[in-house]
C-alpha cells in the first residue's frame, strides 16, 4: 500500500514490460493533454542526471548485485521524487510517468529480494490517481522489440540472473516472470489492464477517457499561454463592454 | 561456527547461513577516536593470530565516483543521499564484508549503517524506514559505541584536524559559524546513537577516557566473544 496522493497535482503512471507500447500510449497522451492546455510534467525511469553516473558505472563493470541493483534505482526514483514529482504535485501539475516504483517492485522481487523490503524502499511514494499496465504476451513482447530495437541490454535481459547464455531466451525467461510479477500487484495497486495487443488508436481511445475521468471536475495549474489567452479575451470583453457603454 | 543473523529479510537470494568470522563494529560520532581504535584492535587481533579486514563507510568503488560528487555541492536530497549511502553500505556488505567473513576473517568496520540511519534522520528522514531499509544488514557479533560529551569532541577537533563542513552539519544548519553548527548537530547525533543504543545492544564504552584505558576495556570485552 502506498499512501494517496493528497493533490493539487495529478499522478498518471504507465506500466508494463519493455514493448509493451506504454511509452508510444504516453507520449500520445502527453501531447493531448498539452493541446488542452494542460500544465503538464513528463519523467521517465532512470533517468536522474545524478545518479546515472552510478548506474553507468555499475552495468558497464557488472558490478550489481540484486540488492545495489534495487537500491540504486531507488536512488534515482528518489532523486526525481525530490526533485520534480513532489514540487509539481505541490504546484498542481498533472506528472506522467514512465514506469514508476512498480517497475521497481517487479524488476527486484524477480532477482530475487525481498518482496516486503522493496515495498518499504519506495514507501515515501504516492500511489498514483491512475495506473495504466499494458498488458501483452511475452510473444508479442518480443517481436516488437526485436524488430525495433537493435540489441537488447545485458541487465534488461536478465543476464545476472544466469537464466540462460542466450540473450533472447533469458530476456523471455526474465521478462516473462515480470509479466506474472505485474499481473500478481494489478489488484494489490490498483492497476487499469490495457489489452495492449489491440490497435495503438483503439487503446488511447480508451485511455483519454480513463485520463478524462480523472481530470474531470479539476482544474489544476493553468498553463501560462492558456491563462494569458484567457486573460487577453476577458479584457477585451471588458472594453468592448466598455466602448459599448461609452457609446 | 556463528549463525548469520540480519535485522530483516538479509540477501534472500545469497546462500549465508553460517561463517566462521566476527563482525566487530565501532560506532560513534566524527572525533571518538573510533579509527585509532581500530588500528589498535587490528594490531592486537593479529599479534594474536587472526587475520583481520577493515572496513569504513563510503569506500565502494561502485558508489565513491557519485558520492564525491555529491559531497561537491547541495544538489542531493535527503532522500537520494540517503540511498546512495544504503547501496554503499550494500555494496560492501555484499562484496567486502560478507566475504571476509566466510574466509574467517575478523572484520573491523569503522562504522556500520547506524550512522547513516542517525545522520539521515537528523536530515528528516523517517526513522521507521530508515531503519526498514538496512532489513538486509548483517546483525554484527558486538558494537562497541563510543560515546563522548560534546566538550570533548569539540577539544579533539580543535587539537585535531580543525571544524569540517559536513562534520559540522552545515549542510542543514541555520548556524553561521562552524563551531554553532559542530555543537547542535553533534549534540542530535549523540541524541540518536543514545536511542540506538538499547534497541541494537550497543556495548557503551566511555570515549572521554584515555585511548589507552578505551582500548583496554574493548579489548575486555572482545575477549569475551573470542574465546
Amino acid at each position: 500500500m502506498l499512501k494517496p496522493n493528497p493533490g493539487p497535482g495529478k499522478l498518471i503512471v504507465v506500466e508494463g514490460i519493455d514493448g509493451s507500447g506504454k511509452s508510444t500510449q504516453i507520449d500520445l497522451i502527453h501531447k493531448w493533454l498539452l493541446e488542452l492546455g494542460k500544465s503538464v510534467y513528463f519523467s521517465e525511469w532512470n533517468s536522474s542526471p545524478l545518479v546515472k553516473s552510478t548506474t553507468k558505472l555499475g552495468k558497464q563493470e557488472k558490478m550489481f548485485t540484486p540488492t545495489t541493483f534495487s537500491l540504486i534505482q531507488a536512488a534515482d526514483f528518489a532523486n526525481r521524487w525530490e526533485n520534480q514529482f513532489l514540487p509539481m504535485l505541490k504546484a498542481g501539475v498533472i506528472v506522467l510517468a514512465d514506469r514508476y516504483a512498480f517497475t521497481g517492485f517487479a524488476r527486484d522481487v524477480v532477482r530475487g529480494v525481498d518482496a516486503k523490503w522493496v515495498r518499504n524502499l519506495y514507501s515515501f511514494a504516492y500511489q498514483p490517481d491512475l495506473v495504466l499496465y499494458f498488458q501483452v504476451t511475452i510473444d508479442e513482447a518480443v517481436e516488437r522489440i526485436s524488430s525495433s530495437r537493435a540489441r537488447i541490454k545485458f541487465y534488461e535481459a536478465g543476464m545476472d540472473l544466469n537464466l540462460s547464455d542466450k540473450k533472447v531466451t533469458s530476456f523471455r525467461l526474465f521478462q516473462g516472470r515480470i509479466l506474472q510479477e505485474y499481473d500478481r500487484m494489478a489488484k494489490e495497486f490498483n492497476f487499469k489492464v490495457i489489452d495492449a495487443t489491440r490497435p495503438i488508436q483503439k487503446q488511447q481511445k480508451e485511455i483519454r477517457q480513463m485520463v478524462s475521468t480523472v481530470l474531470k471536475g479539476w482544474r489544476g495549474l493553468p498553463n501560462p499561454v492558456q491563462s494569458a489567452r484567457e486573460h487577453n479575451r476577458k479584457d477585451k470583453l471588458g472594453q468592448s463592454h466598455l466602448e459599448k457603454s461609452n457609446g | 561456527m556463528a549463525k548469520a543473523l540480519f535485522y530483516g529479510a538479509g540477501f534472500p537470494y545469497l546462500d549465508v547461513k553460517k561463517f566462521p568470522g566476527k563482525l566487530i563494529v565501532l560506532e560513534g560520532t566524527d572525533g571518538v577516536g573510533r579509527s585509532t581504535q581500530v588500528e589498535l584492535l587490528r594490531k592486537w587481533l593479529e599479534k594474536n593470530g587472526n587475520a583481520v579486514s577493515d572496513t569504513g563507510l563510503r569506500r565502494s568503488p561502485l558508489t565513491q565516483p557519485g558520492l564525491d560528487e555529491a559531497r561537491k555541492g547541495n544538489t542531493l536530497t535527503p532522500l537520494t543521499i540517503s540511498l546512495f549511502y544504503a547501496t554503499d553500505f550494500a555494496d560492501r556488505l555484499e562484496n567486502q564484508i560478507i566475504p571476509a567473513l566466510k574466509a574467517g576473517f575478523y572484520v573491523l568496520s569503522d562504522r556500520y549503517f547506524y550512522s547513516i540511519i542517525a545522520r539521515d534522520i537528523v536530515r528528516g528522514i523517517d526513522p521507521k524506514w530508515a531503519r526498514n531499509l538496512y532489513g538486509f544488514a548483517l546483525v554484527p557479533d558486538i558494537v562497541f559505541y563510543l560515546k563522548a560529551e560534546v566538550e570533548t569532541l569539540v577539544t579533539r577537533i580543535v587539537h585535531g584536524r580543525g571544524f569540517e563542513f559536513w562534520e559540522a552539519g552545515m549542510d542543514i544548519s541555520k548556524a553561521d559559524n562552524l563551531y554553532d553548527s559542530f555543537v547542535e548537530y553533534q549534540t542530535n547525533m549523540i541524541d540518536q546513537f543514545d536511542q540506538m543504543a538499547k534497541e541494537y545492544k550497543f556495548h557503551i564504552v566511555n570515549a572521554n577516557k584515555s585511548v589507552k584505558d578505551i582500548n583496554n576495556e574493548i579489548k575486555e570485552q572482545l575477549q569475551k566473544i573470542l574465546d
